[in-house]
């Protein structure tokens, strides 16, 4: 079972390394990672899955909300969430066999990208288990290559984001003094 | 307000209004510009012998006093000898600002001359680390680092600035506000939790207090020693949270742990209710997790939510300020006193002479010899020459847990050690940080013949500043808590741990032009760490001691913690000859 960790951090340099760095300074082996800007271009939001049993999870995900970039890190696991990928297969089939792939990408949802005489390029979401299946049946009509994108999530909880309010430095106090 | 400036002029700016009035560094080619600007500045810029004591220095500044500590060192080989002093800061949550030099920023990437990722390689033994891209953003960068590394749990942040940062131009107008959304620094602690673990206080049979660096971190020694007094409970300090209470306090313990005493440990065993404020449950303090407080209930309070059943579930956990937390909680506690005290008072007395006898049962062995040295009589005599007065800092083996054992503290922040890292070589740097901000006190530097002979260089420091430091070198002649596990768990094959020719001392000392002298008989010590104190200026004292003696009580890794070893295993007396 993999677990799922949605983090929302601040869009600046090594940002991404500070939250993976926990992960693997604990030898943990990241499934899939992605990572895009939010609405607010300074926010950026990862999806990170991996395999951790539930203790260790929650001391990583204290450890991430620790980070001064990290501005709410939540582990969705266990909580109402979704959870979508995406993947690209490129498929080299025989003629005879052009039309049955057609039909079975259409069953799984997927889309022609590209069609040539070698083949096609399909594009699938959904849910992990699924695109595994497609992969599978894919692969009985010929060679394929394959691009995942790993997990992107979003919790079905509206949870508030609390940010901290600017501080005044100590150079403040002199300027008012 | 605003004046043009380079940005070397613009960081010592920002340093001073800071509240820096000294910083440790080690000047190379591309902080030349900021060199350049330290040349006429009213901040005091001290010139160690090696970046990795500029780290320890700022962290014994710190430790003393509390303030941020700064420290400063060039790119490449400079910033990369910093690291060891940032995991220590990390790993005892000591707040210092790092300053490196970095090259050019065009030439960032390129395998410059004297260039390296100091960006990357810092990242993960720093609470936070900046690399300053533009002069515009170096006034903000400077007062968050200031206000991360010293707000919340504290920590070390370094601040990676490329020479042409440092040479360009800009107008400097201070900064009044600094924004950083996600860092949260947990405050009040939950009144409710609060409420309850005060009520848990009061139906303990057996409280026990077990305080450690965080009380010192947070200043919250007479909040502490209300509690105690108020809960008339035993309480322990931790290595690092030693001085938090007065050693002398009726309800002071000891050190618990590896090397605690056996009253402590006992108490940390037997107790029913954990009163654990500021301490992270280190493996050197619970041995075997299992075993350790097991027919306790726990209250957990920590400024950090990580360390939060982190090893030990808590039943109260509460996160904030210990402080505020304690203020809060000594509030209520007076308040119910009157009602609460008299129903476990008959357990409380029952308990507290459990831990006196504990105490008079197995003390620290504090034997003494006609012919040696033991490093109990060493320890034991700085100990009534500081009378709980001195800064005592301390490298890291052996003699560091006999200091640990028999120094006693009046006082926080006069108790200065390497706890989470043991890192060796801290010893003598980190008392010319605490000597710089504590000129008005002794300052004792206690080291190995181990430690001390990695601290060297800085005799030239504390020559060139006469800083009136006593370093005491306990030497018995090898890496003494290496021979000591090799003796007890390596059947005695000593292993890489002599350490033959050590250097004479007074010619040593002599070459530096103060003080240096080797003591071996008994007789002598304490005539010669009087004179040592007497010295107006440094004095290096060498005392050799017994080389094989072992530091007990001791709980084997991993082992449980009511089973110490009290002292040596009898042995035929075959296998000793």
């Amino acid at each position: 079972m993999q677990q799922v960790i949605s983090v929302l951090l601040e869009n600046k340099p090594g940002a991404l390394l500070r939250v993976t760095g926990l992960l693997s300074a604990r030898g943990y082996n990241i499934e899939s990672l992605t990572v895009a800007r939010t609405l607010d271009p300074e926010i950026s939001r990862m999806t990170i899955v991996f395999d951790v049993e539930e203790k260790l999870r929650a001391q990583v995900v204290k450890q991430m909300n620790k980070l001064i970039n990290v501005l709410q890190a939540t582990d969705l696991t266990d909580t109402p969430s979704i959870c979508r990928e995406m993947v690209l297969v490129r498929v080299r089939t025989a003629q005879d066999a052009r039309t049955a792939v057609i039909k079975e990408a259409e069953i799984f949802g997927a889309r022609v990208v590209d069609s040539s005489i070698e083949g096609f390029a399909l594009e699938a979401t959904g849910e992990t288990e699924k695109l595994e299946e497609f992969i599978e049946v894919m692969k009985s009509y010929g060679d394929i290559d394959v691009t995942r994108s790993g997990g992107v999530a979003m919790s079905l909880e509206a949870k508030k984001l609390r940010l901290q309010p600017p501080v005044p430095t100590k150079a403040a106090a002199e300027v008012t003094a | 307000m605003s004046n043009l400036m380079n940005g070397a002029k613009m960081l010592l700016e920002c340093l001073g209004r800071e509240g820096v009035d000294v910083f440790f560094g080690y000047p190379g080619g591309v902080t030349l510009p900021l060199y350049d600007a330290v040349y006429d500045h009213h901040i005091k810029h001290i010139l160690v012998r090696h970046e990795e004591n500029a780290a320890f220095a700022a962290e014994g500044y710190a430790r003393a006093t509390g303030k941020v500590g700064v420290c400063c060192a060039t790119s490449g080989p400079g910033a990369t000898n910093l690291v060891t002093g940032l995991v220590d800061a990390m790993m005892d949550s000591i707040p210092i600002v790092a300053i490196t030099g970095q090259v050019t920023s065009k030439l960032i990437g390129s395998d410059a001359f004297q260039e390296a990722d100091t960006f990357g390689i810092t990242r993960s033994c720093t609470k936070h680390n900046y690399l300053v891209k533009d002069i515009a953003d170096l006034p903000s960068i400077i007062h968050e680092a200031f206000y991360i590394a010293g707000s919340g749990r504290p920590g070390p942040v370094l601040v990676d600035i490329p020479k042409d940062v440092f040479q360009a131009q800009a107008h400097y107008t201070p900064v009044t506000s600094i924004h950083l959304p996600g860092y949260k620094v947990p405050s009040e602690g939950h009144a409710g939790q609060i409420r309850r673990a005060v009520q848990m206080m009061w139906e303990a049979d057996r409280p026990y207090v077990y305080a450690g660096g965080g009380i010192i971190a947070a200043n919250a020694s007479d909040d502490l020693r209300q509690l105690v007094e108020t809960l008339d409970a035993p309480a322990v300090t931790t290595l690092m949270g030693i001085g938090a209470l007065p050693s002398n306090h009726p309800n002071y313990v000891s050190m618990p742990g590896m090397h605690g005493s056996y009253a402590s440990n006992m108490g940390m065993y037997n107790c029913t209710l954990l009163i654990a404020l500021g301490v992270r449950f280190d493996d050197r303090v619970t041995g075997r997790l299992a075993a350790f407080a097991p027919h306790a209930k726990v209250i957990h309070v920590d400024i950090d939510p990580a360390e939060i059943g982190k090893n030990r579930n808590a039943d109260i956990p509460i996160v904030g300020d210990v402080k505020k937390v304690l203020e809060k909680m000594n509030t209520i506690l007076k308040e119910t006193a009157p009602a609460e005290a008299p129903k476990k008072a008959a357990a409380r007395i029952e308990w507290n002479k459990q831990v006196r006898d504990w105490m008079n049962e197995h003390p620290y062995d504090v034997s003494r010899l006609p012919d040696v040295i033991t490093p109990q009589h060493l320890m034991t005599e700085i100990d009534r020459l500081s009378a709980g007065e001195a800064i005592v800092t301390s490298d890291v083996g052996q003699h560091q847990m006999w200091a640990a054992q028999l120094i006693r503290f009046n006082h926080p922040r006069h108790w200065i050690n390497s706890g989470g890292l043991g890192a060796m070589g801290f010893g003598v740097p980190s008392a010319i940080g605490a000597q710089f901000a504590r000129p008005d006190k002794l300052v004792f530097a206690i080291a190995g013949d181990g430690g001390f002979q990695m601290s060297i260089p800085e005799l030239s420091t504390i020559a060139a500043h006469q800083l009136p430091i006593k370093i005491i070198v306990m030497n018995n002649g090898v890496l003494g808590m290496i021979r000591q596990w090799q003796d007890l768990f390596y059947n005695n094959r000593l292993s890489a741990c002599s350490l033959e020719c050590f250097p004479d001392v007074e010619k040593l000392a002599g070459a530096y032009g103060f003080k240096g002298r080797t003591v071996s008989k008994p007789s002598e010590l304490a005539q010669a760490l009087e004179d040592a104190v007497r010295e107006p200026g440094p004095f290096l004292l060498n005392v050799k001691v017994l080389a094989t003696e072992n530091v007990y009580p001791m709980v084997p890794a991993g082992g449980a913690i009511n089973e110490m070893v009290l002292g040596p295993v009898e042995v035929p007396e075959e296998v000793t000859k």
